[in-house]
């Protein structure tokens, strides 16, 4: 059986400037993998292009066997069936509540009648934790809950996959430890794969059973690995990356020493 | 040993349904009214035939075992899906918020006005504040923002008014002249362009013009600097956000209307010209018979009159930007509030002006 999303060759950009350059990896059912590296090394890009928003200079993007590059009208739309995506900010609509935004792909793209949409998408809410706040306008809850609402409502059409934009983003550590807890949870209980793109080290080593890392420099990946290998590195660029939490901070030789004069 | 009482009791029989299939959100909307018809107290489901599930068909499982079923021999990976949506509790019937009552709404708009009009108030205070501290510190006003908005509100309006009031002009002229022939008055047009022109009509063309354009650019402007925070930036730093930036776009629009309507008021008369032309009167005759209605009071408080436009707008354009909510539905608010207030304003301050006129004989 083949990787779930399988890319190949892609290189992705805006307009005239590439970003990504020759970018190839698989992702199996099941895994939780993550994405990432430092500010600007295209990590949200190659999401969007994965996500299909935006489309590659070259490359292919295969998910579950199918090409979603270069793919129009019901095919496409067949496509993106398969994943759910929760943006960085939640992106949940304001005008409806949050029942109402999680109701919203059910009513559109399932033939269930409005009592069983109901209770499937009061069920999501449940699944993350939000099931009090149904009738809430998604103005009035705090940034973490955007951020489960928006799970929940990547989940409503039970997709394959779940695509997750910076989930920890702008939380406190408690919040994002929770939110962590929640996404492995949802990644066990509901058999989602999950891409996630990150740069906070401690959700990484909590969620993530394989991590991609790109870099700015080289345009691309330079590793795929299990955190834990990862952290053991030998390649300088991806070890400072997951030990920058053992820097010296201040180096030795800075030590002020008393001025001499001899004569 | 005591007699006992006679009894009928009803067996147990248990009723028993076996589940099969694939149980996903795309094959189960059959089966979701079929369980909505039906009592399932009492009854045992065999689901050990059921062979793809997915949440939507743990969402079905776990309604029937709110109903009343028992679930038997649900294969391990269907019985994850289903444990993690704790199938014990029932779901939570929230229900929305009830609806405001007419008269509780009316009362909470009417407080809302009244609080936005003590405001408004004190908005106009602070300007004259700010325009007090920027004349006795002329060195510390924007003069590069004031410069930029002047060109923002005043050139870059020139194409727009160029084509409105060139159109004006030749419909007037048009319209007015074709039942003035009828009385051998067509020469009369020009005296009725030139009036209208330059007292009423070219003022209020530029405002309505400025109060789209401007207006609700200012109004959006500053929304979204208001959400952003980038206000907030400002206070911090000390800056009175009314000087600086209320008062540059202020006194660009106070300044640039009038410049606009005088520009208007010319193209205008020239579209007229046009027409006439067309009916036989030479420009040389349109204009003396202009220049013999139009005098130079009639011209002043035409441009008085956009002055104070430009005021309207400019301020009423800061001042609902700078009010501005939360979220992205906000500043669309503030902008359509920012562009009725204004053309409210307008008309209103029309009629004063209208007043004023008749009683000073202008």
């Amino acid at each position: 059986m083949s990787a779930l999303i399988e890319v190949q060759g892609l290189s992705c950009g805006y307009g005239n400037k590439t970003i990504l350059k020759d970018v190839s990896f698989s992702i199996e059912r099941g895994e939780v993998v993550a994405i990432l590296g430092g500010s600007g090394c295209g990590k949200s890009t190659l999401l969007k292009h994965l996500i299909g928003l935006y489309s590659p200079q070259a490359g292919s993007i295969r998910i579950a066997g199918n090409e979603l590059v270069g793919t129009t009208g019901a095919d496409r739309e067949a496509i993106l069936r398969h994943f759910g995506a929760m943006f960085q900010a939640g992106a949940l609509f304001g005008s409806m509540s949050v029942l109402d935004n999680v109701m919203l792909p059910l009513q559109s793209f399932s033939q269930l009648d409005a009592p069983a949409i109901e209770i499937i998408a009061r069920l999501k809410l449940r699944l993350v934790g939000l099931e009090a706040f149904a009738d809430y306008a998604p103005a009035e809850l705090s940034g973490g809950m955007q951020k489960r609402a928006a799970i929940a409502r990547a989940m409503a059409l039970d997709p394959e996959i779940l695509f997750l934009d910076e989930p920890s983003a702008g939380l406190d550590p408690l919040t994002s430890a929770e939110l962590d807890a929640l996404i492995r949870r949802i990644a066990e209980t509901q058999h989602v794969t999950c891409v996630l793109v990150s740069h906070e080290l401690a959700s990484i080593h909590a969620i993530a059973d394989r991590a991609i890392m790109l870099d700015r420099s080289t345009q691309g990946i330079i590793a795929i690995d299990t955190p834990e290998a990862l952290a053991q590195s030998s390649d300088e660029r991806v070890n400072r990356f997951f030990n920058r939490g053992q820097l010296r901070l201040v180096p030795q030789h800075c030590a002020a020493s008393e001025p001499t004069l001899q004569g | 040993m005591p007699p006992t009482e006679a009894q009928l009791r009803p067996t147990p029989t248990v009723t028993r349904f076996e589940l099969g299939g694939d149980l996903t959100l795309a094959t189960s909307s059959a089966l979701w009214q079929r369980i909505q018809q039906q009592q399932w107290a009492e009854i045992e489901i065999d689901a050990s035939a059921v062979q793809r599930i997915d949440g939507a068909g743990a969402a079905l499982l776990f309604e029937l075992q709110q109903r009343g079923a028992r679930i038997l021999a649900l294969p391990a990976q269907g019985q994850r899906l289903l444990n993690a949506l704790s199938p014990e509790l029932p779901l939570l019937k929230t229900t929305p918020k009830p609806a405001q009552h007419l008269i509780t709404r009316f009362g909470a708009r009417v407080r809302a006005a009244n609080a936005n009009f003590y405001l408004q108030i004190s908005f106009l205070g602070a300007i004259c504040a700010a325009l007090w501290q920027s004349l006795q510190q002329l060195r510390r006003f924007r003069w590069r923002e004031f410069c930029l908005q002047c060109e923002l509100v005043g050139a870059n309006a020139v194409p727009i008014i160029t084509l409105i009031s060139i159109l004006f002009g030749v419909i007037l002229a048009f319209q007015s002249a074709i039942p003035m022939r009828q009385f051998g008055a067509e020469l009369f047009v020009a005296n009725l362009l030139g009036l209208s022109l330059i007292r009423e009509l070219g003022p209020l063309i530029t405002a309505i013009l400025l109060a789209g354009r401007t207006g609700a650019a200012f109004a959006a402007e500053l929304g979204t600097m208001k959400v952003n925070e980038e206000i907030n930036a400002l206070v911090t730093f000390g800056f009175d956000p009314i000087r600086f930036l209320v008062l540059p776009r202020l006194l660009a629009g106070v300044l640039m209307a009038p410049l606009l309507t005088l520009f208007a008021e010319v193209v205008g008369l020239f579209g007229g010209a046009l027409v006439m032309k067309g009916f036989g009167i030479p420009f040389a005759t349109y204009y003396s018979q202009i220049a013999g209605q139009v005098n130079l009071i009639d011209l002043l408080s035409g441009l008085s009159k956009a002055a104070i436009f430009g005021f309207i707008i400019a301020a009423v354009g800061c001042y609902r930007g700078l009010a501005t909510g939360n979220g992205a539905s906000a500043v669309g608010a503030a902008t359509t509030q920012a562009v009725v207030q204004i053309l409210v304003l307008l008309v209103v301050a029309d009629g004063l002006f209208a007043v004023v006129a008749y009683h000073m004989g202008w």
